[in-house]
């Protein structure tokens, strides 16, 4: 079995468009949330959203590459830029070498939307365009990405709810180390809109604390009352260790583990026992025990239920050992497809640079997060390892643990 | 609309839509070899075409278009029988 590290990583996020504005915001506790009056108007329980500028790929992307690419997937050329970029790996390496992506993203609304109101409107099909099929599957990141960057190898998109991106990343990891790939583009891409969030906002899972935007995500806290809908684009490359080795390329963490489950119950309420199996999984193929994660970057999206019950599950593994837990959604919002795929990378940064990220908002603890060592303020510490938690609706279940390279 | 103003208006768009190099445009050219237009820019030059010149293109009458002389032809004739 082939050992698989991360050797680049970009961000498309919230709370910064590139890792140096990231890294400075998950130290200074920066808040990505606004009120986005346009979701009132239309009719929407909570207006509440990160938000992050499109990007302006005109200049950048010839006109073909640009007419098939929704948002999300702007944000994803960006992050990939960025990540190939920060993990030197350039067009004379993928010409020789078969690089694969495997990117995590699980709805195109908008873009559904776009082209059904021209055909209402028009009432011909020939008025859509070119783009928009290519804009509206759920693989649109990865089929739009592999022919802007010419990937040669492993090509698809993981569709797992709020766990894509983290999935996307374990998927990689095992392909790698199977030795079936040396090199594998993974992330997470979430559209930031108010078509694609619309349904979500029915189920009243949103926080309508929009007198305060940057205090209504707030998991773990006792006032905690639902989650903040956020967006952007998260790449991490995935490397064998040997390859890494050889192009002499920066590691920044080895991926040690991959765990999942089922709760094979709910649509979406979530429990305890399937978050327990999935990162005693991941723990198991880490060949490590609790006491050897400093850090848990949790799942913790600020909704009454869903932090309870992962508080209990953390508690369960970890209550002996009781390492730093936080959850970057109080910052960012929950990224959703994009989420398993950022919070690597975020958990990376502090890793690289001895911090864990304050976990905002956490003003008072209830019964179970009471029992958690929840960090409410920039710590400065080592982290020689973490593990990264990412559930979904369906009850599917992702953990990751990542550690720093010990030779 | 006369000819000139309907040929200065589709190289207008060939340009701004299709992003085509201007440089490139000249009646001789040929919309695959010379242009880049392929199938799919096609696609999009129907809902141009529509949304500047009021009329639909079909699909069946582009056979027969191969150089961008035979594509002013084409539209001149089209807004004509309008």
């Amino acid at each position: 079995m082939k050992r698989v590290v991360i050797t680049g990583m970009g961000i498309y996020s919230v709370i910064g468009k590139n890792l140096g504005e990231v890294k400075n915001s998950l130290y200074e506790g920066k808040s990505g949330i606004i009120f986005d009056p346009v979701r009132k108007e239309m009719g929407f329980r909570s207006a509440l959203t990160g938000m992050v500028e499109r990007p302006v790929l005109k200049g950048i992307l010839d006109r073909r590459m640009r007419v098939g690419l929704p948002v999300q997937g702007e944000y994803a050329y960006l992050a990939t830029i960025e990540a190939l970029k920060n993990a030197r790996i350039d067009a004379a390496f993928m010409e020789k070498n078969a690089v694969g992506i495997l990117y995590g993203n699980d709805s195109s609304a908008l873009p559904v939307v776009e082209s059904v109101d021209i055909l209402r409107k028009k009432k011909d099909t020939m008025m859509i365009g070119s783009g928009y099929i290519f804009q509206s599957m759920n693989s649109t990141v990865s089929m739009n990405l592999s022919v802007i960057f010419k990937f040669r190898g492993i090509n698809f998109t993981i569709s797992g709810a709020c766990a894509s991106g983290s999935h996307a990343i374990g998927i990689g990891y095992l392909v790698i180390r199977q030795g079936l790939q040396k090199v594998i583009v993974c992330g997470g891409a979430q559209e930031i809109n108010p078509e694609s969030t619309a349904s979500f906002d029915a189920l009243n899972a949103f926080s309508t604390r929009e007198s305060e935007p940057q205090k209504a995500s707030r998991p773990f806290d006792r006032d905690r009352d639902g989650l903040v809908p956020s967006g952007g684009a998260a790449t991490v490359i995935l490397e064998s260790y040997e390859s890494a080795v050889r192009r002499g390329a920066t590691i920044l963490g080895e991926v040690a583990g991959y765990g999942f489950s089922s709760n094979g119950e709910h649509i979406s309420l979530p429990n305890v026992d399937g978050p327990v199996a999935a990162m005693k999984l991941s723990l198991k193929e880490a060949g490590m025990d609790a006491s050897g994660i400093d850090y848990i970057n949790a799942h913790a999206t600020s909704t009454p239920a869903g932090d309870e019950n992962e508080a209990i599950a953390i508690d369960q593994i970890f209550g002996k050992s009781r390492p730093l837990v936080s959850s970057t959604k109080s910052m960012t919002g929950h990224e959703m497809w994009m989420g398993g795929a950022s919070e690597i990378v975020y958990s990376t940064l502090m890793m690289n640079h001895h911090f864990v990220a304050p976990n905002l908002n956490f003003d008072n603890p209830d019964k179970a997060t009471a029992r958690l060592n929840i960090a409410s303020s920039t710590i400065p510490c080592e982290i020689r390892a973490f593990l990264s938690n990412s559930f979904g609706f369906g009850g599917t279940n992702s953990s990751l643990v990542i550690r720093k390279i010990n030779g | 609309m006369q000819n000139e103003e309907i040929i200065k208006r589709i190289n207008q768009l060939l340009i701004e839509e299709i992003e085509i190099d201007e440089v490139q445009i000249s009646p001789a050219a040929d919309l695959k070899k010379d242009l880049g237009i392929d199938s799919l820019d096609f696609v999009d030059l129907f809902v141009i075409i529509e949304n500047n010149f009021g009329f639909k293109m079909k699909a069946e009458e582009m056979s027969d278009i191969k150089k961008l002389d035979d594509f002013y032809n084409y539209v001149i004739r089209r807004v004509h029988s309008n």
